[in-house]
């Protein structure tokens, strides 16, 4: 595959993130306004729109792709509405790119916006004991945090993390995010911060754990061809994965009460968080030597610790070192998260995705004032929801 | 209190014998996949198109994965006492299934007591209980450990 599967970012926008407490088809669409003044293009020019949809904010937030159309003003363009829990905007990046590699539109708009509640996130309501997403909190009382927490601390078990190296992640993230004008908390944090913020989900502290946010991302996609006659220089996408687990999935996962059992059954060749940087690397035809920076979804300070040997950079069980050492710092050999990651943004689920695509892209042009990645070419992000979802796009110059 | 009823908290997920409680899984009668919690529509092993399954206990007893726990009141539908109580959740690998279970952990045990590989049993205890019936659901408790043991029991 490689270089033929490659189409153009021309535009990125963003609202920032925050507790806005406004309908979110209004921050969607100052995200998408900002995308096509960023393209130099008008709202007349999108051919296809992908949205990504919100399942917190009644029927609008199912068709996402119709909603901000008709936000933007109907004019009978293509739709497509998608869900996919966290790897939502990447599965809408997916449906755009194949409808411009398929020949069969130019221009794309690529969207997500979301509301959110206060709080843990709670299942969807009503009484649905055939849902693992309400039975787990039902019966075991397990928020996401539970699931934060049992990492962390498998991490602390087997590979000697402490609870210091993971105070470090958010310490390094909060310097990372203190310029970012779309951050929620643009705010400076030592290790000592953490470390005396409330203990949520042992051994994870409140601010240590990712917050639930509102906020949008917009992104204009385009052939290369269309690209050419608008920008010598436009960043490309080069790989979108949005694999699924292989059965048995052997680790623990949102929303489930367990593993599958593996007995008798030969293991998949590599576990889900692995597989999904993998099936990118392999379309791109690139590895994880050819990065400049990754963002990864920072759900918890720990779980960031996981990505970096899950994206390969570097073994299981050293990711530790590789935070000590200062490398995934900006300025370091590889910064991780340089927008501040999930600690400085919080998650507005349908929009994540795409904030993080949002932020390469900046990096990539050398816009990232305050934090910018110097000489970023290559990046990568990468995230994973509940239920088998997740995603990974590599972003080149 | 004593007159109560005690039922599970959920159908078919768990025997109820007071002695030795087991989590009921399904195996799949074409490939012998075992699946918890219980499926018994489909065979979700992509080698295997199954439609049958039986029922099987699997095993009481294994051993600390990782573990946490809950400082701060879930939202519903957990059925929360008031004033909220924290507890701690277990992640419990069953060496015979290769199945990571989770769990919470008997009340009375400290998150300092627990460490990966510890082996656990499987007991019953309450999860909530309304005027008529006291809801039933497994626990880890940790082996050699009586006291907290005998007090979830009782």
């Amino acid at each position: 595959m490689g270089t033929d599967h490659e189409v153009a970012i021309l535009g990125v926008g963003m609202h920032p993130w925050g507790k806005w407490g406004r309908n979110f088809v209004e921050y969607g669409v100052v995200a998408a306004q900002q995308a096509l003044a960023d393209a130099g293009l008008a709202w007349s020019d999108i051919e296809f729109v992908a949205g990504a949809d919100t399942i917190r904010n009644g029927y609008p937030g199912y068709i996402a792709g119709a909603t901000f159309s008709q936000a933007l003003g109907w004019k009978g363009n293509r739709v497509a509405s998608c869900y996919a829990a966290c790897a939502s905007g990447a599965q809408a990046i997916n449906i755009a790119r194949a409808q411009i590699l398929a020949g069969l539109c130019d221009v794309a708009l690529v969207i997500g916006a979301d509301t959110t509640p206060k709080g843990f996130f709670a299942p969807v309501g009503g009484d649905r004991p055939d849902d693992p997403d309400w039975l787990r909190f039902r019966l075991l009382g397990a928020t996401n945090p539970t699931y934060f927490g049992l990492y962390a601390r498998r991490r602390m078990e087997q590979y000697g993390a402490t609870t210091d190296d993971f105070a470090r992640v958010r310490a390094k993230n909060s310097r990372h995010g203190a310029s970012n004008p779309n951050a929620r908390y643009p705010k400076v944090f030592s290790e000592a911060d953490v470390l005396a913020s409330p203990v949520v989900a042992n051994p994870l502290t409140l601010l240590e754990i990712c917050a639930t946010s509102d906020g949008a991302a917009a992104i204009i996609l385009t052939s290369k061809e269309f690209a050419r006659t608008r920008s010598t220089n436009a960043v490309k996408i080069a790989a979108v994965s949005t694999v699924t687990p292989t059965y048995p999935q052997t680790v623990l996962e949102l929303p489930g009460f367990a593993t599958d059992a593996a007995v008798g059954l030969q293991s998949p060749d590599r576990p889900f968080r692995d597989a999904i940087a993998f099936a990118a690397y392999e379309e791109a035809g690139l590895g994880p030597e050819d990065l400049d920076m990754a963002e990864v979804y920072d759900l918890s300070s720990a779980l960031e610790l996981d990505w970096y040997e899950n994206i390969g950079l570097c073994a299981e069980g050293e990711a530790e070192g590789l935070l000590r050492d200062g490398a995934t710092e900006i300025g370091g050999r590889i910064p991780v998260n340089p927008s501040g990651g999930l600690a400085c943004f919080g998650e507005a689920i349908p929009a994540q995705a795409l904030a993080q695509v949002c932020e390469l892209t900046w990096q990539i042009r050398g816009q990232a004032t305050g934090r910018q990645v110097e000489g970023a070419r290559v990046g990568i992000t990468v995230n994973q929801g509940l239920f088998g979802h997740g995603s990974s796009v590599i972003v080149t110059a | 209190m004593a007159d109560k009823t005690k039922v599970p908290a959920i159908e078919g997920w768990f025997t109820t014998d007071p002695e030795n409680p087991a989590l009921i899984g399904t195996q799949c009668a074409s490939c012998s996949a075992i699946f918890f919690p219980r499926e018994s529509s489909y065979c979700r092993n992509p080698d295997c198109q199954g439609r049958e399954f039986v029922d099987i206990e699997l095993s009481r007893t294994g051993t600390i994965w990782s573990f946490t726990d809950n400082r701060y009141q879930p939202p519903s539908p957990y059925v929360s006492p008031d004033p909220f109580v924290p507890y701690t959740i277990a992640a419990v690998e069953l060496a015979a299934e290769q199945i990571v279970v989770l769990g919470q952990v008997v009340a009375g045990i400290d998150i300092e007591q627990l460490h990966a590989g510890m082996p656990v049993e499987l007991v019953l205890g309450t999860l909530y209980e309304d005027d008529e019936n006291e809801y039933l659901i497994w626990r880890w408790s940790p082996l050699n450990t009586s006291a907290a043991t005998e007090m979830e029991r009782s």
